[in-house]
């Protein structure tokens, strides 16, 4: 169990990113966060992979405070961050230092397999297309085998056939161990995808305006009326959000006014 | 799958290498035998005009003059004992100030608390004359080789403690934020992220180094040495040997160009990930 409980963030400069955000995920559940720019989609998961501190509230994994980044939490971020002098099965198996290097070599060999990219084992990442590179990082977050997933606009770069690619690629690849997984992402679509709950953020300061379950059957077919429902129900709330309207404090009503 | 036929870069890179590689090297030779034509047609010019009697060749030496007495050095085994004198020092030099140079500025470009201690410090220092130290050493280390070497170790020690500095300064926070997702310690983080990254800017700091090595030596040398190519350069002075002077002068670019190229070679397998281009340019 993931809790946040009353996570707030205050930058150095004194912007104030996140507010009070509480949620709670079970082992296992896939939550996607979505919202416009500049409502601390990135900064929540900056804290809960123990990144950046949060200025208050805390971040609890099974009981234990998240402060700094921890084993069970893995993390993908918006670009593949592949480090370009290791080879692609030597970026995978860079969290597994610890392990015997017999040992080390299957695993990755495994889950270069698991994400299809087996041949490119001995390829620098330079060679990579940006779907294969955005595989190899999810391959080096899932090798350590955490309990917890953070993807952070993890297909936002790629182009729209190999992200609705990848999208399923991730479900497919989560059966394998069922990780919580958050993904924050600014795409409606791949959030119905991939989620069995939306977060639907509101900006200055971030905050939880609404949680929206999908409950879609899966595989769940991007053509369906029930698609096209929940994905008006999100765009429902995420033009909410984006006017301030139901919730709105008076210090917003007069900041809305100023400009 | 489908996604990855629309960038095939793998292809490409794999079966187009051997042959950009072979164009490559004939490019390089042609631009290598371009390069040769200045020196040689000066070198051929001069010999000419001292055997046609227009120069006497005296105070400069033509080309057949200095190759007699290069191989007169060779075969007397004083160039090589000279070479090799001058050699072990600046690896001496070099060994130390690289090492030297490499542990500050890893540790000052890692840690800001150490950087703001030591790197007024050291900024001050640089900006003495290295030279200014030759009595200081010479009181400190005595007239022989600790007191050269010492010379050559700060020469060496600047350039590659700030390009060090200046590399880890620059490496990417996106890439060390991977090492902290997967827990690095302090050394493990600059063992296994900061030094791969800055290894190509640090093979050109190690580069600068060496060629001052090279410079600081002839200066420790004209400070009183028994023997080294430094030696011989103010012996052809003294003795008004100009032929032995462009000799060691010869000596001199030998042994600072294969140098350089050993370090280039050496350390070229740990950059074949950099893309090719820049590589073939490193080399």
């Amino acid at each position: 169990m993931l809790v946040l409980d009353q996570l707030g963030k205050t930058y150095a400069n004194g912007v104030r990113a996140l507010d009070a955000v509480s949620l709670a995920l079970p082992l296992g559940e896939i939550v996607a966060v979505v919202g416009g720019s500049g409502c601390g989609k990135s900064t929540l998961l900056r804290l809960v992979s123990g990144l950046d501190r949060p200025t208050d509230g805390t971040v609890r994994l099974d009981g234990e405070a998240i402060a700094a980044p921890h084993e069970k939490i893995g993390m993908v971020f918006q670009e593949p961050r592949l480090l370009p002098w290791l080879t692609v099965a030597d970026n995978v198996g860079f969290g597994l230092a610890a392990l015997p290097s017999g040992e080390r070599r299957d695993r990755v060999a495994a889950q270069l397999a698991r994400v299809g990219l087996a041949d490119k084992a001995g390829v620098w990442p330079r060679e990579l297309s940006g779907g294969q590179a955005q595989r190899v990082a999810l391959a080096r977050a899932l090798v350590g085998r955490p309990e917890v997933l953070l993807l952070d606009e993890p297909f936002s770069a790629l182009d729209a056939f190999t992200r609705a690619d990848l999208q399923d690629h991730l479900l497919d690849l989560w059966h394998d161990a069922e990780p919580t997984l958050v993904v924050v992402t600014h795409d409606v679509d791949e959030a119905i995808a991939l989620a069995d709950r939306i977060v639907v953020m509101r900006p200055r300061p971030g905050r939880v305006a609404a949680e929206i379950a999908v409950e879609l059957p899966r595989p769940r077919d991007r053509d369906s009326a029930a698609w096209d429902a929940a994905k008006r129900r999100v765009l429902a709330a995420l033009d909410d959000a984006r006017e301030g309207r139901g919730g709105a404090r008076p210090a917003e009503a007069g900041a809305a006014l100023w400009w | 799958m489908g996604s990855d036929a629309a960038i095939p870069v793998t292809e490409t890179t794999a079966s187009g290498r051997p042959r950009a590689r072979a164009g490559g090297a004939a490019r390089r030779w042609r631009a290598a035998a371009l390069g040769l034509v200045v020196p040689v047609v000066a070198a051929v010019g001069w010999e000419l005009a001292v055997v046609a009697g227009l120069s006497d060749g005296r105070l400069v030496p033509p080309p057949s003059r200095i190759a007699e007495t290069f191989t007169e050095l060779a075969a007397t085994g004083e160039l090589a004992r000279h070479t090799a004198a001058t050699s072990l020092r600046v690896a001496a030099g070099f060994g130390i100030g690289a090492l030297a140079g490499t542990l500050f500025g890893a540790v000052a470009g890692y840690s800001t608390l150490a950087r703001t201690l030591v790197d007024p410090t050291l900024q001050a220092l640089r900006a003495i004359p290295s030279i200014a130290w030759v009595p200081l050493f010479i009181l400190w280390l005595g007239i022989f080789e600790a007191s050269k070497v010492a010379l050559i170790a700060v020469g060496v020690f600047f350039p590659v403690y700030l390009g060090v500095l200046g590399a880890i300064a620059a490496v990417d926070r996106k890439i060390v934020e991977v090492g902290r997702i997967f827990r690095l310690s302090g050394p493990a983080m600059v063992r296994r992220i900061l030094l791969p990254a800055v290894l190509p800017s640090y093979v050109v700091a190690l580069r600068a180094g060496l060629g001052l090595g090279w410079m600081f030596v002839v200066a420790a040398e004209f400070m009183g040495a028994g023997e080294g190519l430094g030696y011989l350069l103010v012996d052809g002075q003294q003795l008004g040997k100009p032929a032995q002077i462009v000799a060691a002068i010869v000596a001199f670019a030998i042994l600072g160009k294969t140098t350089d190229w050993l370090l280039v070679a050496a350390t070229a397998p740990f950059l074949r990930w950099q893309d090719v281009v820049a590589h073939q340019e490193a080399t």
